[in-house]
């Protein structure tokens, strides 16, 4: 017999976590807005209004939206059509995909039910992940070659380099966690960050792989094209990289692509580092037996969406303080510092993990 | 010259896209040219391909690599172009995002300077020294009155003396604001720029108050300046004094020891000495390849040998050299602008000669010396005696020469300038070889070219 709630439930967990992905969207271009004004001694958006009401300048994102429908949807003669069309669509989708395997809360019980809170648990989990921000660079490469400019295409090459180089050390500085926590399911590596590390830290990936955790941090940001690795952008080098002929709402779809990167980037940060949904100190069992089932479930959430947006100010915090690397210099850091650290990293990993 | 568009038919149409030449007459090897009927007085057509005219460019240029066979891309840097503050362009060659060869090209924003100041009084010259260097505009001021005063043979007041230092200083400070300021946002450090606009924006309004124009302020005159400051001007500029330092040290603290900044700017484009002067250099690129020339202590002017400062030197004149040397020197003239302060004397901003300076309203009005005097200065203007004199001062970027003549009549027979920012950006085609294509923004930015002074 289908179990037609469970799909049901299925679909609406995955139109739940799609919508809130999308609109973190706009807010976090307001707060990167705000942000590096409030870093950079300047006001920011804070005019634009609904009746007066500005909140904060939280209208703002609404106006660029309409913005961004309204402008004229503009192919250039010289591109390849199809392909340019293509590009934003391909960046966008494993952007949008990658939500799936993050789990944000316990599994909730309701009437006998189990719901895992998370859209897909699958048995890849990081696997999925690695696969899909892989297809990333598709997106940008057709965009920059199909654009048939050689800003475009020099962002294109220099963003394929990047994403490969980076992806390889992103993947092995992981391969630590995966080890110590003997799973590849993101709600496996969660569930064993619940634990006491000596009765007094709790065993967060953090605590017992820091190195490989500020690998993966300077991979990750490496893998979401943001300073101070934005060289396929480098607006100041190549006008604005693989997207310089693209406007409208398939510049906006680049845009939100390169911020649901971000969002995926600080949530695998918080999942596979700092403890996922768990609460620091607090038993997911104990605290679903003091406080109910229900409310659990929203510190949970609570507690995960503090930590990604911890993280995802942390984005935009490096963002406003930091240079952009040199090309080469990327390249060295990448295959020269990272990739040997994370190696060794994965190596003294193993001799630990044999002995005890 | 016949024009006869409007009876052709379309088999009467030349069958190629009719293109301007674009090398100036000069045929690439293995192109012919020939007239097409009625284009064929208007305009004529190189027939080639556009790799064969490429090539040309190439075998002119004197590259030593096929572009063909290498497979360089060729990349227009400019003129409109994020990192090109101004409007220059850079044809590079690149072989993946190393610059094989660079060729500049100036001229975006020529504007006839010289020409229309032969056409003006000599006081009306002021408003296009205003444009040379638009950002610190009254260092230009400041340089073409004294060249004047050189030729009329007159020193201005010590009033007069000390505000043009202590404006020129303050104009100095906004120049290598913009400059560090847009070089580190060309690197991806866009807080910096905004720490030092800030800066920025509070000496423009103290120029403001003082010449009723933020930017353009045209406030020199022969003989002085446009007017005396207002009252509570010293209170002003004090306030400065206090302010700027904590912009200068923000950006100190956040990028000077920067990792990834000291890895874009160590040892890229370094000079030495020698090359620098041989390419005329001058200004902070010259102090960064380690020539303590500053014409403010080699020739000094205006005092500024009485007051205590130091020139600041690099050793090796690469980028971050430059950066150095930009930050200490805006240290430097904040001590000038203090010295300045503390000794600014009462008295007139003006010298006291009819024929230079104009006489006050009062005697205007109610005295036939004064009116004379008026109606004689502003219909014929400053009479300069025939000459000719060199005079130089330091701008903003470097060493800032008028060459005037004069046939003793009302306008200048020639005005020379010598723009720094001419010489500093010579040998950019040369020195870019072997350059990656992020350094050219980082280069660029540490020179401070100014389009306005560079085409004139």
């Amino acid at each position: 017999m289908t179990d037609w709630t469970g799909i049901g439930i299925s679909l609406l967990k995955a139109f739940l976590v799609f919508f809130g992905v999308v609109n973190v969207v706009p807010i976090l271009v307001w707060a990167e807005r705000r942000g590096s004004a409030f870093i950079q001694h300047r006001l920011g958006p804070n005019r634009v209004n609904i009746a007066g009401i500005t909140l904060f300048g939280l209208v703002q994102p609404l106006a660029d939206v309409v913005k961004f429908i309204w402008k004229e949807d503009y192919v250039p003669s010289h591109a390849n059509r199809a392909f340019y069309v293509l590009a934003p669509v391909m960046l966008l989708i494993p952007a949008a995909m990658t939500f799936a395997v993050i789990p944000f809360a316990d599994d909730l019980v309701i009437a006998g039910r189990t719901i895992k809170m998370q859209v897909a648990d699958l048995n890849v989990g990081i696997l999925y992940v690695f696969a899909l921000t892989s297809l990333a660079v598709y997106g940008i490469v057709l965009a920059g070659w199909s654009s048939n400019n050689k800003y475009s295409l020099l962002g294109a090459i220099r963003s394929s380099a990047q994403m490969i180089s980076y992806e390889l050390a992103l993947g092995l500085s992981v391969v630590g966690i995966l080890m110590i926590y003997a799973s590849v399911q993101l709600d496996d590596i969660v569930r064993g960050q619940g634990e006491l590390l000596f009765g007094i830290l709790p065993k967060w990936g953090v605590v017992t792989q820091p190195v490989a955790f500020f690998l993966f941090l300077a991979a990750i940001f490496a893998e979401s094209n943001r300073l101070p690795f934005d060289l396929p952008e480098a607006e100041n080098e190549l006008v604005v990289g693989y997207h310089t002929e693209y406007s409208a709402m398939k510049f906006a779809i680049f845009f939100m692509a390169e911020y649901m990167a971000m969002v995926t980037g600080a949530m695998l940060i918080v999942t596979l580092f700092f403890g996922g949904w768990q609460i620091p100190w607090v038993e997911s069992a104990e605290l679903k037996a003091t406080v109910g089932e229900i409310p659990a479930f929203l510190l949970q959430l609570g507690a995960f969406s503090a930590k990604v947006l911890f993280f995802l100010w942390l984005f935009i915090w490096v963002r406003w303080t930091l240079p952009r690397f040199r090309y080469d210099q990327l390249m060295r850091l990448g295959w020269k510092a990272i990739l040997p650290l994370a190696l060794a990293n994965l190596f003294v990993t193993g001799i630990v993990l044999y002995f005890t | 010259m016949v024009f006869k568009d409007a009876a052709l038919t379309p088999e009467e149409l030349p069958k190629t896209t009719p293109v301007p030449d674009p090398h100036g007459g000069r045929l690439p090897t293995g192109v012919s040219l020939e007239p097409l009927g009625v284009h064929g007085e208007l305009t004529s057509v190189a027939r080639g391909t556009a790799l064969e005219v490429e090539r040309h460019i190439v075998e002119e240029e004197g590259l030593s690599v096929d572009p063909l066979s290498e497979d360089l891309m060729v990349v227009n840097i400019g003129p409109s172009h994020p990192a090109m503050h101004g409007t220059f362009r850079l044809k590079c060659w690149l072989d993946g995002e190393t610059i094989v060869k660079a060729i500049p090209e100036i001229g975006y924003l020529h504007r006839c300077f010289e020409k229309m100041a032969e056409l003006h009084p000599w006081q009306e010259i002021f408003p296009y020294t205003d444009r040379l260097n638009y950002m610190s505009s009254f260092l230009n001021n400041v340089g073409y009155a004294m060249a004047v005063e050189k030729l009329l043979g007159i020193e201005i007041p010590k009033r007069a003396q000390r505000i043009r230092v202590i404006l020129g200083e303050l104009s100095r400070i906004m120049d290598h604001f913009v400059c560090v300021g847009t070089n580190l946002v060309d690197l991806g450090a866009l807080t910096n720029f905004w720490y030092l606009f800030r800066g920025r924006e509070e000496i423009y309004s103290l120029m403001e108050h003082v010449s009723g124009a933020r930017m353009m302020v045209a406030y020199g005159r022969i003989g002085g300046l446009m007017r005396d400051v207002h009252a509570g001007f010293e209170e002003e500029a004090r306030a400065l004094l206090k302010s700027l330092p904590r912009y200068i040290d923000d950006v100190d603290r956040l990028i000077t020891d920067n990792r990834i900044f000291i890895d874009r700017a160590r040892g890229v484009h370094a000079i030495s000495p020698e090359d620098a002067i041989d390419w005329g250099w001058t200004g902070p690129c010259l102090r960064a390849a380690g020539v303590a020339y500053d014409v403010r202590k080699a020739h000094p002017y205006y005092d500024y040998d009485k007051f205590e400062w130091q020139v600041p030197v690099g050793t090796t004149g690469d980028v971050y050299d430059r950066y150095l040397v930009r930050m200490e020197e805006m240290r430097q003239s904040l001590s000038i602008v203090e010295q300045a302060l503390d000794d600014l004397p009462d008295g007139p901003v003006n010298v006291d000669d009819w024929t230079i300076a104009p006489p006050p309203k009062d005697a205007v009005y109610n005295t036939i010396e004064g009116m004379v005097a008026h109606f004689k200065l502003t219909f014929e203007g400053v009479q300069v005696p025939a000459g000719e004199v060199y005079s130089y001062t330091e701008g903003g970027n470097g060493e800032l020469g008028f060459y005037i003549v004069s046939e003793g009549a009302g306008l200048p027979y020639r005005i020379h300038c010598r723009a720094p920012c001419f010489a500093i950006y010579q040998n950019i085609g040369q020195s870019l070889e072997g350059c990656m294509l992020s350094d050219i923004v980082a280069i660029v930015g540490s020179l401070n070219v100014i389009a306005g002074e560079l085409d004139r």
